[in-house]
């Protein structure tokens, strides 16, 4: 080939200007991004990432006790500690009971052992007139948790800076005495049941959703334009709507003096005396999120219904297959991107669903979100809470890694 | 839908029921939202349908709930409106700017690694909205916002842009890059062809997208539940606090004002979605 470069009007080789202008294009497009995407990192990507961070974080205790762990380490966890490891936690624990800051560590300890926090209270309010010497002696007469290997092993498990105790207390499991994984006792499990009641509800909304939603997309996408933006309202007006006007409707219609129990009764199913309780259970959370989602799961397959071609049903019918053949091998075949995505949308939705469970489904609907908002706002467990959103988030991606896998995430469609 | 004459029986029996099953399903769509309408005008205080009313009787109906909303003793719905009338304001503004000009830089097809861009700014649509809130409550209090206009309007920001991204990405998916060009031929600089050729184009799907952070703004529970104080109340919180206690027919008036407001902006959205589609026709 010849070495002759083509060069542009200024004598600059084409090829080093194109990638010139190639550059420029390209750093415009992302100054043009840049804005919104450093402020979603600093706002939203860095506080989850802090949010995770949060979740197994432990060096409150570590900071607060940094003689007692020091000492511990040489302990070999079989007989109680020695005298050195008591005055330790007397040069820890001294100041923080004059400064009345030891109240943290009472919370933490009592969630690692409970007994604890007794201990401790008591504890603090004697040290001031501990003589200074003979340590073990004097702390051990002054509360019974002294007295005992398990506390010690307790307090020398809370030693590492990391750790997933609020993962294994998300699952109903714990630590033993000696640091083995169990299960907690059998009435203590809650988290799982929160787990399964939340995957059951998103489960069964999606599937009412969908049973719901099919018909009546299938027939705003074949019905005439003028007849079908009419009924598309029925859609449109619920979907933008606020979420509490929607759950204050199910609340009117579901209370046991509402609309819904005079029909009832009117139809004989119960009688007056005896109406039956639709709220604050998980029938309530079932009619009202369904209600409420069905728009996220209308749009999607509207919108793939609308691009099947009416002739290709004729074509199958008139090839000789029934009504019911030509849907099971036609139609429905071509509406999976659209149930995908409504499936997916829906499903997501609720998995993670707050307000229309903590209105209407009372202690027996509320779910994992209610619990992560109770840590958040009432126990301020805030680690367990992170632990728990954690947890639904890896869920979240999870969901949607598989979706991507299956159908590929391109194909959702919002209306 | 008429059926032809020669349409077997099952079929006709088939085509009617499948109609009705679509009408129960359209009633249980819309019916909810206008339980509230009538007994919002009640006359007692009891939120069922007092004998009077059901007898179509005047002295069954009256304004006393709307009154009470507006005029009532220690009502905190005047302060809810005022506060959320100004974050849904500020967030909308900031959303819709800031996702605009991503979705510009989005629809570039100079843009290197798209899809993950794409995935990182509609992430705050995605995730549940009780993790966002954890997270951003988590931020907020770190940087001191918490309980501040400014960090509910900054969260709403977050939560309002993906729409807006999403919106206007796709009025720009079908919009003609030749105009632009032609635009820069004539000797337009790219801040003058954006506001001259480009913003008057894709106008529909900025409104909308601002429509739709305006009403995730203010529709907004989880985020606000976490950082508002007593000073930031919103009318959506106003209306949870209200609905845990007890349901007072005061918060039906209030709902049916937001039943009016949302009819409203469906009405708006529906049109621009029109509009939207109609300049795009020309473009082709």
């Amino acid at each position: 080939m010849s070495t002759e470069q083509i060069l542009s009007s200024d004598g600059v080789p084409l090829e080093v200007s194109l990638k010139k202008a190639e550059r420029r294009n390209k750093l415009r497009a992302l100054m043009l991004v840049g804005p919104l995407f450093l402020f979603l990192l600093i706002t939203y990507v860095f506080p989850i990432g802090d949010m995770l961070f949060r979740s197994i974080d432990d060096r409150m205790i570590t900071k607060m006790l940094p003689n007692t762990f020091t000492a511990l380490e040489k302990w070999d966890g079989q007989d109680l500690p020695d005298e050195e490891v008591y005055e330790a936690f007397y040069k820890d624990f001294y100041p923080l009971a004059m400064a009345k800051k030891s109240g943290k560590l009472y919370q933490r300890l009592n969630y690692e052992k409970s007994g604890f926090s007794s201990g401790l209270k008591k504890t603090n309010r004697k040290i001031k007139k501990f003589e200074k010497a003979n340590y073990k002696e004097q702390f051990m007469a002054t509360h019974k948790i002294w007295n005992k290997v398990e506390y010690w092993v307790a307090l020398k498990n809370t030693a590492p800076n990391w750790s997933y105790a609020k993962y294994l207390k998300g699952m109903d499991l714990k630590f033993d005495d000696k640091g083995n994984i169990e299960q907690v006792a059998e009435d203590r499990q809650i988290h799982k049941i929160l787990w399964m009641r939340t995957l059951n509800v998103a489960f069964w909304v999606t599937v009412f959703c969908f049973c719901l939603a099919y018909p009546i997309s299938h027939l705003l996408a074949t019905l005439p334009m003028k007849y079908s933006n009419l009924l598309m309202i029925c859609v449109l007006l619920p979907f933008w709507t606020s979420l509490l006007v929607r759950t204050s409707s199910w609340m009117v219609l579901l209370q046991q003096q509402g609309p819904v129990n005079d029909l009832i009764v009117w139809l004989g199913l119960a009688a007056n005396d005896n109406r039956p309780e639709l709220m604050y259970n998980v029938i309530g959370t079932f009619v009202a999120m369904t209600q409420i989602l069905l728009p996220f799961m209308v749009l999607p397959l509207y919108s793939v219904m609308k691009t099947i071609s009416p002739s290709l049903m004729r074509a199958g019918k008139s090839l000789g297959g029934t009504p019911l053949t030509a849907f099971i091998k036609i139609y429905f075949p071509l509406t999976m991107p659209g149930i995908g995505a409504g499936c997916l949308l829906v499903f997501i939705i609720s998995i993670g669903y707050y307000i229309t469970p903590a209105l209407v489904g009372g202690a027996s609907g509320s779910l994992i979100s209610n619990t992560i908002a109770y840590h958040m706002k009432s126990s301020l467990d805030w680690a367990f809470a992170s632990a728990l959103g954690t947890m639904l988030l890896v869920g979240v991606l999870t969901i949607y890694w598989i979706y991507n896998k299956l159908v590929g995430i391109d194909n959702i469609k919002l209306g | 839908m008429a059926l032809p004459n020669y349409t077997p029986l099952h079929y006709r029996i088939w085509h009617y029921t499948y109609l009705t099953i679509c009408g129960l399903v359209f009633f249980f769509l819309i019916a909810p939202l206008f339980v509230i309408l009538p007994l919002s005008f009640n006359a007692e205080q009891y939120i069922h349908f007092s004998s009077k009313m059901l007898a179509l009787d005047p002295e069954g109906f009256s304004l006393r709930w709307y009154k009470d909303m507006i005029w009532g003793t220690k009502n905190p719905w005047g302060l809810a409106t005022k506060n959320s009338l100004i974050i849904a304001f500020f967030a909308t503004i900031g959303s819709t700017i800031l996702g605009t000009v991503a979705a510009l830089g989005l629809s570039s097809r100079h843009m290197p690694y798209k899809a993950a861009f794409m995935a990182l700014l509609i992430s705050p649509m995605i995730v549940p909205l009780i993790i966002s809130g954890t997270a951003i409550f988590f931020f907020m209090a770190k940087v001191g916002l918490a309980a501040t206009h400014t960090g509910i309007i900054l969260s709403h920001i977050i939560l309002g842009t993906p729409f807006v991204v999403i919106t206007v990405t796709a009025t720009l998916s079908g919009f003609d890059h030749s105009v632009t060009r032609a635009a820069a031929s004539l000797g337009s600089n790219p801040v003058n062809t954006f506001m001259k050729v480009t913003l008057p184009l894709i106008t529909p799907g900025v409104i909308s997208g601002a429509l739709f952070a305006f009403v995730t703004s203010f529709d907004e529970v989880i985020v606000v539940l976490f950082l508002a104080g007593l000073e930031n109340t919103t009318i959506p919180i106003q209306m949870w606090v209200g609905l845990r206690e007890q349901l007072s027919p005061t918060i039906l008036a209030v709902a049916t004002c937001l039943i009016i407001m949302s009819t409203l902006i469906l009405v708006s959205a529906e049109l621009l979605r029109r509009r939207s589609e109609r300049l795009r026709g020309i473009n082709r």
